[in-house]
């Protein structure tokens, strides 16, 4: 799912779309993994924090029966961050958690990335390498969880 | 008169001391880091987020170090924690037939679609404790078998067709979902306030109740229609931009139990159904929450109410573990001026029988 996102994200559809996909691999990386990934990108901008780098909480919310109306089932922290560049491009970031740093790197990626002319450095050397950690994780995690997948069989008992 | 007293801060200051001390315990053992209880004392950091009704492993982790492996006393601390942050916004609903999944079982059908799928559970084991965890011998590498990923749809929606089963629950019209977090608790409720009380109360608590259904009390001929666990998607809406934000995941737990019903005027004979879900890995207490959800609905369904699962007010005002234990426990502070009074009264009380009994007495002599 990750990767077709990402695909998605390289072949272009509505702009709304392809930012919430790039957002949601921002908000899914580690904090020492954006750390690497900041760290690794050359021509850095000046950076100004408009808002945050603050926590604070949400109220997830599940369904009664599992798709029916919804209810409040217990709070979650947040963390959320916005910045602006030296151009003037505005970045937002929420994620789960309270990595302050994490979050505010990703608000930095997610204005760098809605720049033209960064957009494409920002998915391959930031967005693919965590695509593809998240798809590595799921890919393992779900043939882990196949490896106990009940195999059922019948046993025939006395003769006919 | 009331009479103020005062005393105690160094008594209490050394108290603290001397708590900071015993957590501790031994200096030559290392002491137990955050990672440590987040990696491997996943259920029981589990167990906290889901009563502390706060998602957050690190968090839970710290309360666990922080109150000694009290977990009572570690949710009080992650309720206590919450207050001091402000709320961002409701999330959109989790789509748990979208989860990631890391078990998946059903007592109900054998050949599913997606499969039985046990994942690290307990179940199958003997029981038997392992000398080999005391001194760490290495772990093997969990198998591993390459199958396409599939969509696991919930066993009640495949169920649902034919009318054999409920549908999911819904409110009335325009009904907003409640927060006990934010408005006190009313009686009747609905069934959203309900599951939101259940999601985050005691597991002990809830198992008992759920297993008098199962004893008799409120029967309910439940079944496991599935159990799943697994990450799901976390999505917010927020003012600054137009399409919903992916936030992360959260690992979850989620109980379908189907029950048997034999209808009522209104409705033909049917399976009922009774939800649990709960943050983290914890399937002991989405069972207790589906039963104990179902047997709440005794009023909805027009069942008769005769046992304790089902009044709702009982079960829902003593389910919090973090009210009970702070009724329970203010009983240990000081009631010195209170017990004061009970003396005199019981005194007095115990004069005035003397009194009585003497009195007694000498009626009794004279009509003699």
């Amino acid at each position: 799912m990750i990767k077709e996102n990402i695909q998605s994200t390289q072949t272009g559809s509505a702009p709304d779309l392809q930012r919430k996909a790039a957002m949601a691999l921002l908000a899914q990386a580690t904090a020492p993994e954006i750390a690497a990934l900041w760290a690794g990108w050359g021509d850095k901008p000046d950076v100004e924090t408009l808002r945050g780098p603050e926590t604070g909480l949400v109220m997830l919310r599940g369904r009664i029966g599992g798709g029916g109306a919804p209810f409040n089932l217990g709070e979650a922290t947040v963390t959320r961050a916005t910045v602006r560049l030296g151009n003037g491009a505005v970045g937002h970031a929420y994620a789960l958690g309270r990595h302050r740093e994490k979050v505010r790197l990703a608000a930095v990626f997610d204005a760098l990335w809605q720049q033209p002319e960064c957009r494409d450095a920002v998915e391959r050397a930031v967005l693919a390498p965590i695509a593809d950690r998240l798809e590595r994780d799921r890919t393992s995690k779900r043939a882990e969880t196949a490896a106990t997948k009940v195999d059922f069989f019948t046993m025939v008992r006395g003769d006919d | 008169m009331y009479v103020a007293v005062k005393g105690g801060e160094a008594a209490i200051r050394n108290a603290h001391k001397l708590l900071a001390d015993r957590r501790r315990g031994d200096r030559d053992v290392a002491p137990v880091q955050l990672d440590q209880i987040v990696e491997q004392l996943s259920l029981a950091v589990d167990r906290v987020m889901a009563e502390g009704s706060l998602y957050d492993p690190e968090l839970a982790a710290l309360a666990i170090k922080q109150a000694r492996g009290d977990l009572i006393e570690a949710i009080f601390l992650v309720r206590a924690y919450r207050t001091t942050l402000p709320r961002f916004g409701y999330t959109k609903a989790l789509e748990t037939a979208q989860m990631q999944i890391e078990r998946r079982i059903s007592a109900t059908f054998k050949d599913l679609p997606g499969g039985q799928l046990l994942g690290p559970t307990f179940d199958y084991t003997h029981r038997l404790l392992d000398p080999e965890l005391a001194v760490d011998a290495p772990i093997e590498t969990p198998g591993q078998r390459d199958e396409p990923e599939v969509f696991t749809p919930r066993v009640t929606d495949i169920l649902g067709h034919d009318g054999m089963i409920e549908e999911d629950g819904e409110l009335p019209e325009g009904a907003v979902a409640g927060d006990l977090t934010r408005e006190p608790l009313t009686f009747p409720l609905e069934r959203d306030l309900r599951l939101q009380a259940l999601a985050r109360g005691d597991e002990g608590f809830l198992l008992g109740l759920a297993y008098s259904t199962q004893r008799g009390y409120a029967r309910s001929h439940p079944f496991v229609g599935e159990i799943r666990i697994g990450e799901v998607e976390v999505e917010l809406e927020v003012a600054e931009l137009d399409f919903p934000l992916t936030l992360g995941t959260i690992r979850v737990t989620e109980c379908q139990m189907v029950n048997q019903f034999k209808g009522s005027a209104k409705q033909p004979p049917q399976f009922t159904r009774g939800y649990g879900l709960v943050f983290g890995q914890s399937e002991r207490k989405a069972m207790s929450m589906s039963l104990c959800d179902r047997a709440l609905r005794a009023r909805e369904l027009g069942e008769d109410i005769t046992a304790t699962a089902q009044d709702e007010e009982f079960v829902i005002s003593h389910s919090d573990n973090v009210q009970s234990t702070g009724f329970v426990e203010h009983l240990k502070l000081p009631h010195y001026v209170d017990f004061q009074a009970e003396l005199d009264l019981i005194r007095r009380m115990r004069a005035e029988h003397e009194r009585n009994r003497l009195a007694g007495v000498e009626t009794k002599e004279a009509a003699e």
